[in-house]
């Protein structure tokens, strides 16, 4: 740390320490999933040796027909695990922001966020030995499997949402929201026509956000699931259990291009729409 | 702040003011009675049926309360829990858990607190790509990005073909299945976690402060120290927490990099689970491993809700 530039009046230099370690963590960062991309092309099963440049792998791994249903299932569960989130977190967000002192507030704010840090494995025992209560009292639900995987997702996806919604919530300008009340505007009318539209990006960033937790979950899935609903990272985490395999890094790199077309397309255009509107407030104001 | 929902209250329409106060207990009711349900229910019946025997059946553990003859029988059995206390192996799992998340969030902090530092002081356009290149990786599956280094740390791996070939080493280094690889697993799966909060909560320095501290004399490394660091702190507990936490219960990085010197609870919990298929122990051992968290969580949960009452 002593190593900090000295901070001249008003203009803040970069500290070369601290840019060196930013550079050190993107490399740490961006270093193992560039050897797995590049090893996704290797002739050769073993990983470590380089036998020429192949794509059997792929060709491989779309004829996995076990891999291609878990994908399949995975995909499915995501959506609607995303697509429910992002109302429940919404709605939670905006009770947290909007609703002033409420009784048990300190209690549903303690429920929303520990979710946050909860040990998967803790989450997804709680959860199996409700659903096997429930089954037992109620009947319902009869079996495991997408429905119990995604009512698990929910819950905890909720969280992520409500606090990507919420930091967005907390920084609209509430001015056209009272104006619009002011105007004769029911509370509902409100939300679904002032409030909505201003948090439109948090809302896609929350559904992203529980798409992506959704996919990547294995071990609340794996206590919850039940036999004929096996996702994604099940199949795969069965077979890196057992060693490497070219067919795997070769799923991975699909899986970073794809994230990383989605993450570039989402930055550009929200690049974009900055800077449309610094130029309007620089034409108006 | 000014109360949007009940604002309507004083307008002579009293059918209004009643329909917007049941508008809006349904609108707290749904997602609290969700959260009840599938997160508050669960523990309780967790802590149930840390009490009951492990039984061959499905379920595979013994009812508590039992009513027969007119006699209300508990049957609390106190089994699992003794037998955690007695069995050197979990307390053993326990410590383990608890020391390799600590270090791993101790160089976490290390790492992520000058990234976020240098982040917090790039040009407006150049933070939202930092951001951006941050948090992408934490997009991608975290399974896959453990599975990347198991390639790298192997025996015949990358890292030790680079050594061997600079020379710096004759035989290849057991790294894989040694806690080293437990250590780098976590601090890389769980960077951007720490990176993220910090980073959040050193934009909103006040950068006026930092000016005062130099104008009255200070070092830069006297103002990183005092005042910096000391404002920053919501953000770095806040960081360790996430990084500390679910690291204690981690399972997938000690099964796919540990080795049997690094038997952390989580994967004894899946193993009680799983493999021996003995319910009532597993509810045990995640009771205990919650009360240890039940501090650190508490504690994050405050500094949410700290952050919450700053912005209200």
């Amino acid at each position: 740390m002593t190593a900090l530039a000295s901070t001249t009046a008003g203009r803040f230099r970069m500290p070369g320490f601290s840019t060196i370690m930013l550079i050190v963590g993107l490399v740490f960062l961006y270093l193992p999933m560039f050897i797995l991309v590049v090893y996704s092309f290797n002739a050769s099963r073993l990983v470590t040796v380089w036998a020429g440049f192949s794509t059997k792998w792929y060709l491989e791994l779309f004829q996995d027909e076990r891999l291609m249903g878990a994908v399949w299932t995975s995909l499915r569960i995501a959506f609607y695990t995303a697509s429910t989130a992002v109302v429940s977190g919404t709605i939670s967000a905006f009770v947290l922001d909007r609703f002033g002192k409420f009784r048990g507030r300190m209690a549903f704010n303690s429920m929303l966020t520990a979710p946050l840090v909860m040990p998967d494995v803790i989450t997804g025992l709680s959860l199996l030995l409700l659903f096997v209560t429930m089954s037992d009292l109620l009947g319902w639900p009869a079996e495991r499997g997408m429905l119990t995987i995604w009512i698990a997702h929910v819950t905890f996806s909720t969280a992520y949402v409500a606090v990507v919604v919420g930091s967005r919530l907390r920084e609209v300008d509430r001015s056209i929201e009272e104006a619009a009340m002011d105007l004769g505007a029911t509370p509902l009318q409100t939300f679904f026509l002032i409030t909505i539209p201003t948090i439109a990006p948090a809302l896609a960033a929350g559904w992203l956000l529980a798409f992506t937790l959704s996919l990547d979950d294995l071990v609340i899935a794996s206590f919850v699931s039940g036999p004929g609903s096996t996702t994604l990272p099940m199949v795969v985490f069965s077979s890196v259990r057992l060693g490497i395999s070219p067919k795997i890094n070769a799923m991975a790199t699909l899986m970073i291009l794809v994230v990383s077309l989605a993450a570039f397309v989402g930055w550009w255009s929200m690049r974009r729409s900055d800077r449309e509107r610094r130029a309007s407030l620089a034409r108006f104001g | 702040m000014s109360n949007l929902m009940t604002k309507g209250a004083p307008a002579p329409e009293r059918v209004d003011a009643l329909r917007a106060q049941w508008g809006r207990r349904l609108v707290l009711g749904v997602p609290y009675l969700w959260l009840l349900l599938f997160f508050l229910v669960p523990f309780m019946i967790v802590v149930k049926i840390s009490f009951a025997t492990a039984e061959i059946a499905i379920p595979p553990y013994s009812s508590i309360v039992e009513y027969m003859d007119e006699v209300l029988t508990f049957n609390l059995n106190m089994g699992n829990y003794l037998f955690l206390a007695d069995d050197e192996m979990y307390l053993q799992a326990y410590l383990t858990s608890i020391k390799l998340a600590l270090v791993a969030t101790f160089f976490c902090l290390m790492l992520g607190y000058p990234m976020a530092y240098a982040m917090a002081r790039a040009s407006g356009r150049r933070q939202s790509l930092l951001l951006m290149l941050v948090l992408l990786p934490s997009w991608t599956s975290f399974l896959i990005r453990i599975y990347a280094w198991m390639g790298i740390l192997k025996n015949n791996g990358l890292l030790n073909n680079l050594l061997m070939w600079c020379g710096l080493i004759d035989q290849p280094l057991q790294v894989l299945n040694t806690n080293i690889a437990v250590y780098v697993g976590i601090v890389y799966a769980y960077l951007p976690f720490m990176v993220l909060p910090i980073y959040a909560n050193l934009t909103q320095l006040d950068k006026s402060l930092l000016e005062a501290a130099n104008d009255l004399g200070c070092r830069p490394w006297e103002t990183f120290f005092q005042v910096t660091l000391q404002l920053s702190k919501g953000g770095i507990i806040a960081g360790c927490m996430l990084v500390f936490i679910p690291a204690v219960g981690e399972y997938v990085i000690p099964e796919l990099l540990g080795g049997p010197e690094s038997l952390m609870i989580g994967k004894v919990l899946w193993q009680e689970f799983f493999n021996n298929r003995d319910w009532p122990l597993a509810s045990a051992l995640a009771m205990i491993m919650l009360l240890i968290l039940c501090l650190p969580i508490a504690f994050f949960n405050r500094q949410q809700v700290k952050q919450l009452e700053v912005s209200l």
